[in-house]
């Protein structure tokens, strides 16, 4: 094992450098593409500065996760200076949201730093399950106090003064944690059905009460603070760590009815729920497309219009998009690389999550095979309804694209997240696992 | 729970696989279809970020240009000579489209077209704000000028070409319009522009008369006539016909009658050559009657019937061949009444005809693209077919100098210059004052022609019923000959 990790921890390098390379040349044509000699200048440090902090992080996990998965970090960085260069690119001015995302991006990579120095073993945070599972939903409830603020129709952001923050970014790493741990100590009584009610088979009601409060509470403030997205991701996750943990693919079903229901009560009672159904039904329609639909038809037509090699770096009009530094980022990506950048993107978010499930795989506990499996589906999830929304394959809800979008919040709880997988995949290759063994005996799966 | 774990995997990856779908359909199966969608302003604000080529003229004026607004739509198109060139760039409106050189030439002035440069990749590589092509076309500018100077307020169209190559020296249409308004970038303004164009009247100022008002020719179109009746080979310029006082159209009691309400020559017997120096119409009347299917024929191979190519639009002006049972017509379309209709833009073709040997030139208002390192495309002579022998070309030249030298042209007559032309005095609609119409070509003395003209007055212009081709339109033929001869020294 110990012989492996250099190996390892150099084809993570290489791999790394490939992904600054192909990022920083991104910048700097995004850079040129405006004409502009002083641009070039002005990036140079920003490219820098991300370099740095990468090749900062690599030495970190030399020493401090030495046996950890290698195409992890590349794989961020890969997103993430595309990212970069799509915001940057819409917004290179020095005040603007392009360097300010690369003082999010470091500060990332320091919250990233930390977690890997002071989570020494993932297996404490499964001791702190219900403190974290309470600050979870304190996180998502913030908002609602005085220090909230509401911010493009949504009360999902804490104001500092200039800075303004979205707990529930940080809200879903906590829960996540908190339903593996709690999962993991259950599972088998979840799983054992001891109520039958017509053809299925339940479990004594009083194992899914904190779950169900869990749930329910998430949900509805959720629906309180009007984000669909979220609302959608929370309970997505929930339904898959609970199938994960039973194999019982009646809870999915019986989580999907659920679904149906609120989505149903939603649709009746909230006009903005209507609004999204209708404007992804039909973004082209006449009585609207200046409208409610503009954003997401302007994101359509972006796509369309980069076709298959896209505008190049500088040369479409994804200005045109209202917000499309945060939500709409992949639409910049379409207009200006087309297909080819589109499909790249995808491919690279397809291998980080399937390593991510790799770890999850590789590691011999339930908490931790829980914990990755669920860090990696809620990044999945929100992916898919990010990518889904904005190119019209589901009704849009506004989230961020991890690494991609502006923003701080989402950076920071991605990069935290993507320590805690790292972590365990680092666990997993250096310490055998006894309690195995055990759990072959108790014969759980 | 590996399986599981194993099955969410699977999923995730096939969920991003349903939008890599979708993408594909976006970006390629559907994405024609989206980017067209009028709300999709890319393609408006992209085209309005290149800076659109210059329009100059032979002479290296500028007619139209693109200056940098520094607004959401970049560059907002300039007609310095306001209505001067009207109808020859055309307006570049984004609410209206193109018209004119600005549409012809769309794609060269975008810089769209033709040879990528280093410069083209330049621009596409970093984006330096696109630069198009110019366009610089045949006419001249002094030569527009003195053609608007010349018709003054009088409605009409004025056209010239170097009848060895086709070029179009000169093109001006009373009314004619300022493109500027159309080219605002306040849809109001645009709009506002357009309405008081009255762009659905047929006198609107929209209309370019020498491309697209059809005419009635009038006696000009008698060159027609004669070129058939030397062409078949049974007449020469010395052919007698009889000189009666008026003709009597068979199959009818109707008659045509001369200019004069007498004979051509005194009664007897005319020639030809006499005949065409004077419009004689009874002559004509009667070659019509001859010769009805070589005057078609000839007619057509001057361009009648079908559009003229062009770098603008033209219509086709129209000759019918008349049948057996409608005698009369024969005669009066071979004096160029009844049904024939001619542009401008067609008898210039004619006289140019006449003055190529024969040979039709194709008419050309662009003469270069030219891009930021030169000349990229030059365009060179076409010929649309050859409409008559070499021979009847000259004999009708001689025929039609005599015209100027002796007959209804004389106004036209410049010392040491060769001038060969036909005047025309069309009857319109009954009560309205006839079109006075002049057709010409000239050049030095012993050498080949180096202009040729077209000229209409509608009604007969400020000396209404009393006007003639002769009094009216060829002084102004004149006038382009002489600024011809002083720009090129011939």
């Amino acid at each position: 094992m110990a012989v492996r990790s250099p190996a390892r921890r150099n084809s993570e390098l290489t791999l790394l450098i490939i992904a600054l390379v192909v990022g920083s040349g991104a910048m700097a044509l995004v850079a040129l593409a405006r004409n502009n000699d002083d641009r070039l200048r002005i990036a140079a440090p920003l490219i820098a500065t991300v370099a740095v902090g990468y090749i900062g992080a690599h030495i970190l996990i030399r020493k401090v996760a030495r046996q950890s998965d290698p195409l992890v970090l590349p794989l961020i960085a890969g997103l993430n200076l595309i990212g970069l260069a799509a915001v940057y690119r819409l917004d290179p001015e020095p005040s603007g949201y392009g360097p300010a995302q690369v003082v999010w991006t470091a500060v990332g990579l320091l919250c990233f730093a930390g977690t890997l120095i002071f989570l020494r073993d993932y297996r404490v945070l499964a001791r702190y399950k219900y403190i974290l599972g309470f600050a979870g939903i304190v996180l998502l409830l913030l908002p609602l106090s005085p220090l909230g603020a509401t911010i493009n129709g949504a009360r999902l952001w804490l104001r500092f003064g200039s800075y303004s923050f979205q707990p529930g970014e940080l809200a879903k790493i906590c829960l996540v944690v908190f339903f593996a741990a709690y999962l993991a100590e259950r599972k088998e009584l979840l799983a054992i059905a001891s109520r039958r009610i017509g053809p299925f088979h339940f479990p004594d009601p009083k194992h899914f009460g904190p779950l169900l409060l869990m749930w329910g509470i998430s949900l509805l403030t959720m629906f309180y603070l009007r984000d669909l997205g979220s609302s959608l991701l929370f309970f997505s996750i929930f339904l898959v760590m609970i199938y994960v943990a039973t194999a019982r693919i009646v809870y999915v079903l019986f989580g999907m009815v659920l679904f149906g229901a609120g989505a149903m009560l939603g649709y009746s009672m909230f006009s903005h729920v209507q609004v999204r159904v209708q404007t992804w039904l039909d973004p082209f329609n006449p009585d609207y497309i200046q409208g409610d639909s503009f954003q997401l038809a302007q994101s359509l037509f972006a796509f369309a219009t980069g076709g298959l090699f896209g505008t190049g770096w500088g040369q479409g009009r994804p200005d045109i998009i209202p917000e499309a530094q945060t939500d709409f980022i992949f639409a910049v990506i379409g207009e200006e690389l087309g297909l080819m950048g589109t499909a790249a993107v995808i491919v690279v978010f397809v291998l980080l999550i399937a390593r991510g499930f790799r770890v999850a795989l590789s590691c011999r506990n339930d908490f931790g095979q829980l914990l990755a499996c669920g860090l990696t589906a809620i990044f999945a999830i929100q992916t898919f309804i990010i990518l889904g929304g904005v190119t019209s394959t589901l009704p849009l809800t506004g989230i961020t694209l991890p690494f991609m979008s502006f923003g701080g919040s989402s950076m920071l709880a991605n990069f935290i997240l993507w320590a805690i997988v790292i972590r365990i995949s680092d666990q997993n290759a250096s310490e055998p696992d006894p309690a195995r063994t055990g759990e072959i005996l108790i014969g759980g799966r | 729970m590996e399986r599981q774990i194993t099955r969410v995997g699977i999923a995730s990856v096939v969920l991003l696989l349903l939008v890599f779908a979708q993408l594909n359909r976006l970006q390629i199966f559907a994405a024609e279809e989206i980017a067209s969608n009028p709300a999709n302003s890319r393609r408006l604000l992209q085209e309005y970020s290149i800076k659109r080529g210059e329009i100059i003229t032979e002479d290296t004026v500028t007619i139209a240009r693109s200056v940098d607004t520094g607004g959401r739509l970049r560059f907002q198109r300039r007609y310095p000579e306001g209505d001067l060139f009207g109808h020859t760039t055309g307006f570049y409106s984004f609410l209206f489209g193109t018209s004119g050189i600005e549409s012809a030439y769309n794609e060269e002035l975008l810089g769209e077209s033709g040879v990528i440069s280093m410069q083209d990749i330049q621009d596409s590589l970093f984006g330096s704000g696109e630069l198009g092509d110019n366009v610089r076309v045949t006419i001249n500018s002094e030569m527009q000028q003195i053609a608007r100077e010349q018709l003054g307020d009088q409605r009409g169209s004025v056209i010239a070409m170097d009848p060895s190559n086709g070029k179009i020296l000169a093109m001006w249409n009373n009314p004619s319009f300022d493109p500027n308004p159309l080219a605002s970038h306040d849809s109001q303004v645009q709009k506002q522009g357009r309405a008081a164009l009255n762009p659905n009247s047929p006198t609107s100022p929209l209309i370019n008369l020498a491309t697209q008002r059809g005419y009635p020719p009038g006696s000009t179109f008698k060159v027609v006539t004669a070129a058939a009746a030397l062409e078949s080979g049974r007449f020469t310029p010395s052919s007698t016909f009889d000189d009666p006082t008026s003709y009597d159209l068979p199959q009818t009691d109707a008659t045509i009658s001369n200019f004069s309400g007498g004979t051509c020559a005194g009664g007897g017997s005319i020639t030809l050559e006499l005949a065409l120096t004077i419009s004689c119409n009874t002559t004509f009347a009667d070659i019509g009657q001859k010769v009805p299917g070589e005057i078609a024929d000839m007619a057509e191979g001057l361009g009648f019937n079908s559009a003229i190519p062009f770098d603008l639009r033209t219509e086709p002006s129209s000759f019918l061949e008349a049948d057996e049972d409608n005698l009369p017509r024969r005669s009066l379309s071979a004096i160029g009444q009844g049904d024939v209709v001619s542009t401008p833009l067609q008898m210039l073709l004619v006289a140019a005809t006449i003055a190529n040997d024969g040979e039709v030139p194709r008419p050309r208002l662009a003469d270069e693209i030219i891009d930021s390192e030169g000349i990229v495309e030059r365009f060179s002579p076409e010929t649309l077919g050859s409409a008559m022998s070499t021979t009847t070309a000259n004999t009708l030249g001689g025929m039609m100098r005599n015209v100027v030298e002796n007959g209804t042209g004389t106004a036209a007559q410049i010392p040491g210059v060769v001038v060969a032309g036909k005047t025309g005095t069309a009857q319109t609609t009954e009560g309205a004052n006839p079109h006075a119409w002049f057709i010409c070509f000239a050049g030095p003395s012993g050498d080949d022609a180096r202009i040729a003209v077209a000229v209409i007055v509608e009604n007969g212009g400020s000396l209404g019923s009393e006007a003639t081709g002769g009094q009216v339109a060829a002084p102004i033929a004149r006038a382009l000959i002489e600024a011809d001869r002083n720009i090129n020294g011939w």
